[in-house]
């Protein structure tokens, strides 16, 4: 590998290093689902059980030391995490959510309540994640406006052929940055242009795009960035949503509680600031704390190195399959690095993804099978599931070797 | 312990997975048809059940599933064709008590449980322990015949979805008669 040492990138992650299951004991697992979710370095479970040892308190209320350390923290957090996708205002641009689904699921209930009219169109794409399908299907059973979805080719490249009369009366475009079952990194850059021209904003789903590359809000150009901490290093329970201060002023509150309000009466409230007016309640604290922490280690690294390095992973994987397998495995989506990320999702022979990651498993690898929650995409690619390995920084050359034998133990079983 | 995979791919079920049984599909109506779906993998199966009085006169499925919910399939077709609906009832319930016996497996305890089908939720076990399980489970055994081969699935709750997709699609269909 010409740049990072993943074997001692390995070691910073201590679940790497256990060992897996079946009869015999498999040394090592090997984890191949970081699209799922990625797993954490020790400096990320040390700081969370640091605060939670030392400065657990609530956030923005107590006068306290440890209050106003834990708040700092926090805050520090949202600094750290805006300055990371590059957001020309961290501190009031970046809202704390749980997840991403729930950061789609603000703008789609707050922004979407506001802005959307029974004539409007939300346009939409096949490969796009239930998260970012569900939320405006909820609203536009509540408002009655039209769905619309770019289609994609065969190889998983979305068609835009027809944007500018597939944007005729749009008012949102919703677009995953990077599918997580095609692997398909999509440059929106010329939807966004389109889109802007038509008087549509563009919400960008960042969850698999963020935790790879290196993103910049502004290049990027969309109106809304979502993405989730547990795909980046960090750990569940916090999910992040970036929108530019006028757009984020202009919207209501989501949910609604303490710590979002200025001041309540019995006859109603005033919101408080932004971002804090989206934060009702109790905030992942610890969890944003650990999330500061996976941001440190990502920029340490540096997300350059880290794209060069699944670029190789991802040319390794297809040359290293193809010359075992040949024809009997075939991989959705794009064939091109450039264009894609480290996301396979394939199908080996006619074997059942489930039965395909139950063998891997026994062998101590771990692959996802099932929908991958984009059922619409699954119809599309005329399949029910597929098997789905998927990589990140502490996976090497060897994980794909030991995934082809791994596989050669399901032409064991299945012939 | 970790368990086996020859636990879950005997041979008696790849047979049934390579060479399903009584595949495909029946005139509906005046066969019923009844549509099931494992919400985990996305797997789909058809069931077109002909029942003429109380018999079962003729079974078709058309399934699209993995080796475990296939061969389970399939097998459940063979065993329950030509066969009186209060038969299949019986084969139904001994069945759904060998697919909820992986609690007391677990625990290394060969007392089975009798309750419902573990449908919905992977880790789903039932507490309603019968200290006479061991009799019980003979009992079933040789009514269940080679679909005791489909035991060792107990053992990796996760697929345990896979093979009841099929009997849980084939109590609907009755249900449907009423
Ligand atoms: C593209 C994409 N969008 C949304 C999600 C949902 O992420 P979360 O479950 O963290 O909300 C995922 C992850 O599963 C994803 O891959």
């Amino acid at each position: 590998m010409a740049q990072l040492d993943i074997s001692s990138i390995k070691k910073d992650f201590p679940l790497l290093s256990q060992g897996g299951p079946g009869k015999k004991g498999v040394p090592r697992l090997v984890y191949l689902d970081s699209a799922a979710t990625s797993q954490l370095p020790l400096t990320v479970i040390n700081a969370m059980e640091h605060y939670y040892s030392t400065t657990h308190a609530n956030v923005h209320r107590g006068v306290y030391t440890i209050a106003e350390e834990a708040t700092r923290l926090f805050e520090d957090a949202r600094l750290k995490v805006g300055e990371f996708i590059n957001a020309p205002n961290p501190e009031r641009e970046i809202v704390f959510t749980k997840n991403v689904t729930e950061s789609i699921n603000l703008v789609a209930q707050s922004w979407g309540r506001g802005n959307l009219k029974p004539a409007d169109v939300v346009l939409l794409s096949e490969m796009e994640h239930h998260a970012n399908i569900v939320p405006w299907q909820i609203m536009a059973s509540q408002i009655g406006f039209e769905i619309r979805y770019l289609k994609i080719t065969d190889d998983g490249y979305l068609i835009l052929d027809d944007l500018k009369r597939q944007l005729d009366g749009v008012k949102l475009v919703g677009i995953t940055l990077m599918s997580n079952v095609l692997g398909t990194i999509n440059d929106i850059s010329e939807i966004v242009a389109m889109a802007h021209d038509a008087g549509a904003l563009v919400l960008a789903d960042g969850a698999q795009f963020v935790p790879h590359l290196p993103t910049d809000v502004a290049q990027i150009g969309c109106d809304f960035l979502a993405f989730t901490g547990h795909k980046m290093l960090g750990p569940t329970g916090i999910g992040i949503l970036w929108a530019p201060t006028d757009i984020l002023d202009k919207m209501p509150p989501f949910l609604g509680g303490g710590e979002m309000i200025a001041d309540v009466t019995l006859e109603g409230f005033r919101p408080t600031e932004i971002p804090w007016k989206f934060e009702a309640g109790t905030p992942p604290i610890a969890e944003a704390v650990g999330l500061l922490e996976a941001v440190k280690y990502l920029k340490n690294i540096g997300m350059s190195k880290i794209r060069e390095h699944e670029i190789e992973m991802i040319e390794y994987t297809f040359d290293h399959l193809k010359k075992r397998f040949g024809d009997d495995l075939s991989i959705h989506g794009p064939k091109d690095a450039k264009h894609r990320g480290g996301v396979f999702s394939f199908a080996y022979k006619d074997v059942h993804p489930h039965d395909l990651a139950q063998i891997l498993d026994s062998e101590g690898i771990c692959i996802r099978a099932g929908h991958h929650c984009a059922k619409p995409l699954m119809r599309r690619l005329g399949v029910t599931s597929t098997a789905r390995a998927s990589v990140y920084i502490y996976n090497d050359f060897n994980d794909i070797v030991a995934l082809g034998d791994g596989l050669g133990k399901v032409k064991d079983i299945f012939g | 312990m970790t368990p086996d995979l020859e636990d879950l791919y005997r041979e008696i079920i790849l047979d049934h997975y390579r060479n399903p049984r009584n595949t495909g599909e029946l005139k509906s109506p005046p066969a019923i048809r009844t549509v099931g779906f494992n919400p985990l993998c996305g797997d789909e199966i058809t069931l077109y059940l002909d029942i003429e009085g109380d018999i079962l006169k003729d079974v078709k499925i058309d399934i699209r599933g993995c080796s475990i919910s296939q061969s389970s399939a399939s097998m459940m077709s063979e065993a329950i064709k030509g066969k009186h609906i209060a038969e299949i009832q019986q084969f139904i319930q001994s069945f759904k008590s060998m697919m909820s016996v992986h609690k007391a497996q677990l625990a290394g305890d060969e007392t089975s449980t009798q309750g419902k089908l573990a449908d919905n939720d992977p880790g789903e076990v039932d507490d309603n322990l019968d200290d006479d399980g061991i009799v019980e489970q003979t009992l079933e055994d040789s009514k269940l015949g080679e679909l005791t081969a489909l035991r060792g699935v107990v053992q990796f709750p996760v697929r345990i979805k896979c093979a009841t997709l099929a009997w849980n699609t084939l109590i609907q269909g009755l249900e449907e008669v009423g």
